[in-house]
């Protein structure tokens, strides 16, 4: 079941501020994508783009899932999600003034999640025990790595192929960190998914990436094909150590 | 659930039985009159909440589906001398398409701009209806009452009934939501959009969902208005003390339970009752008033949100330390 995603030529942008120049990348099955770049170079618009939450000016975005063949700038959000894309957005985004309970239930909201609700709930809830002694409080209470691991189980619930993560990395302490992308390799793992994430923590990101680009102004400016590839590339050394 | 839901059907008929047997031993007028009022605005505020309270989405121009409402049944009565039960459907079918037209031009927009247009579509059927002669133009129009149906003795009855219908009707369709999907996606909404949507919640067709049921409701609750005052105007009719009071008292009641806009339409809309009769009508705007902002200050999860606080202070002062 040949499972990726391509993104071709894509031009994006809000109003008249242009945000992505032709960027070109291709997410296949089973691997985990890194998309380095640091702050306001395009990332979120990428990923906006993807799950149909940004229209974009140009260029295609094809998903090639269970034999056919699909144009995801076309479709609407809540397609996308059906079709097996999950984001866990920048920020988190998680809804403060429900329960932890309710951001999960609300995470198998299309109808084809809803069915698996009780399966996928509990395990969450196997996975994330932190999230189950809180099941009743409010989102909004929670800590940052609290929230951080409520927002990829709420991914998760959509029982998802293909997982975007936006800068998990924000807002957290550096051993959080650590112990957050860790996790996201485990659950790709776990749940046989393909993952594609956007970083600024370039260490972290090319920690469990089997390849990624670089972004920078909205264009792709490298392709690393392998993690050290990416590593050794003086783009990186000089983005992330001013070198 | 089912045994909540069995105590809800039970509650509703018993209400039903209840204003039924009043119309038929209480024989003072007034309470009627003044009882209609307070069961249209059970009505206009359990509408109102379907969007405003679940969705988050502020609906300042309530009095203009109530008016597209009331004025549907006028051009009923006057064209076809329609029966009350066509000129309440037909006024929810219409009233509902002006919510759903309302929410395609303005609820692509995020929250506030959608209330700004809501005050633009009340003037703007306001000043069509003054314009329309058929209708009476601003002079308004009068309306003779068909004879009125047995067992009832007198319209005004038979109206309050009915109202009593429209509301338990009204309230059934907001339980409906609240505790379905839709009423699960309208929360989301209301708490993180953009989240919603990230989720797969399709937020454009529920908001344009809660807009429609809203609006139908508000125009039903509008259609018996022309039989009940004989009389019917645009000023009055498309006022802004609809909009106001639709607004205020799911607000004083509490806006994530269906309960609340009933507690509040009921409290609000008896102290108006009582302080028109005892001290000006004008007067009681000045309630309505006083009371929002004490609410919104003072309590802003409304009076179910003050019983939610208490009996959780009291369970936390019961449990052992």
């Amino acid at each position: 079941m040949a499972l990726k995603l391509s993104v071709r030529n894509v031009e994006a942008g809000y109003g008249a501020v242009r945000a992505l120049h032709r960027v070109s990348l291709e997410l296949k099955q089973g691997e985990t994508v890194a998309l380095l770049g640091t702050n306001g170079n395009g990332k979120s618009t990428l990923m906006k783009c993807l799950m149909g939450m940004v229209r974009p000016t140009r260029g295609e975005i094809t998903l090639d899932i269970d034999g056919r063949s699909l144009d995801l700038a076309r479709m609407q959000t809540e397609e996308i999600v059906s079709l097996g894309m999950a984001m866990v957005p920048e920020g988190r985004r998680l809804f403060p003034k429900l329960t932890v309970e309710e951001n999960l239930q609300l995470g198998a909201f299309r109808p084809v999640a809803r069915g698996k609700l009780v399966k996928n709930l509990d395990f969450c809830y196997e996975n994330f025990s932190v999230l189950k002694d809180r099941r009743r409080q409010l989102a909004g209470s929670l800590s940052g790595g609290q929230q951080q691991m409520l927002a990829i189980a709420r991914a998760l619930m959509s029982a998802p192929r293909i997982l975007l993560v936006d800068e998990p990395s924000v807002g957290l302490s550096p051993l959080l960190v650590h112990h957050t992308v860790s996790m996201i390799q485990q659950l790709k793992d776990g749940f046989d998914l393909t993952v594609l994430m956007a970083e600024q923590n370039f260490q972290q990101a090319i920690r469990i990436a089997d390849r990624g680009y670089i972004i920078v102004h909205g264009e792709i400016v490298f392709e690393g094909r392998t993690a050290d590839e990416l590593w050794n590339n003086e783009l990186v050394r000089s983005l992330y150590l001013g070198g | 659930m089912k045994r909540g839901g069995t105590a809800f059907w039970v509650g509703a008929v018993l209400a039903i039985a209840l204003a039924v047997l009043a119309a038929l031993g209480i024989q003072n007028e007034y309470y009627f009159f003044a009882g209609y009022v307070v069961l249209q605005f059970v009505v206009l505020a359990t509408a109102w909440n379907i969007l405003g309270g679940y969705a988050g989405y502020v609906n300042f121009g309530t009095g203009a589906f109530f008016g597209v409402g009331a004025y549907t049944s006028v051009v009923l009565i006057q064209a076809l001398h329609a029966p009350l039960l066509v000129q309440i459907a037909t006024a929810a079918v219409l009233s509902g398409l002006l919510g759903f037209g309302t929410g395609l031009l303005t609820l692509r927009l995020r929250g506030i701009f959608f209330s700004i247009a809501t005050v633009a579509v009340a003037i703007i059927f306001e000043t069509l209806i003054i314009n329309w002669r058929y209708v009476g133009g601003a002079t308004g129009v009068q309306l003779l009452r068909p004879p009125v149906i047995a067992p009832f003795d007198s319209y005004t009855k038979m109206l309050f009934v009915v109202m009593a219908l429209l509301a338990v009707g009204a309230v059934a369709v907001a339980r409906y939501i609240e505790a379905s999907w839709i009423g699960r996606g309208l929360r989301a909404i209301r708490d993180s959009e953009v989240a919603a949507e990230c989720n797969g919640v399709p937020t454009l067709r529920l908001k344009l969902f809660a807009c429609t049921v809203s609006g139908a409701l508000m125009g039903a609750a509008g259609a018996p208005l022309p039989m009940y005052m004989s009389f019917v105007e645009p000023a009055s009719t498309f006022n802004l003390s609809y909009s106001v009071s639709a607004l205020a008292m799911p607000i004083i009641g509490g806006t994530s339970h269906w309960l609340g806009p009933v507690i509040g339409a009921v409290l609000l809309g008896t102290v108006q009752q009582v302080v028109t009769v005892t001290i000006s009508s004008e007067l009681n705007v000045l309630v309505v008033g006083v009371l929002l902002v004490l609410f919104v200050v003072v309590a802003p999860g409304g009076i179910l949100g003050l019983v939610a606080k208490l009996r959780s202070a009291r369970s936390s002062a019961r449990a052992p330390a």
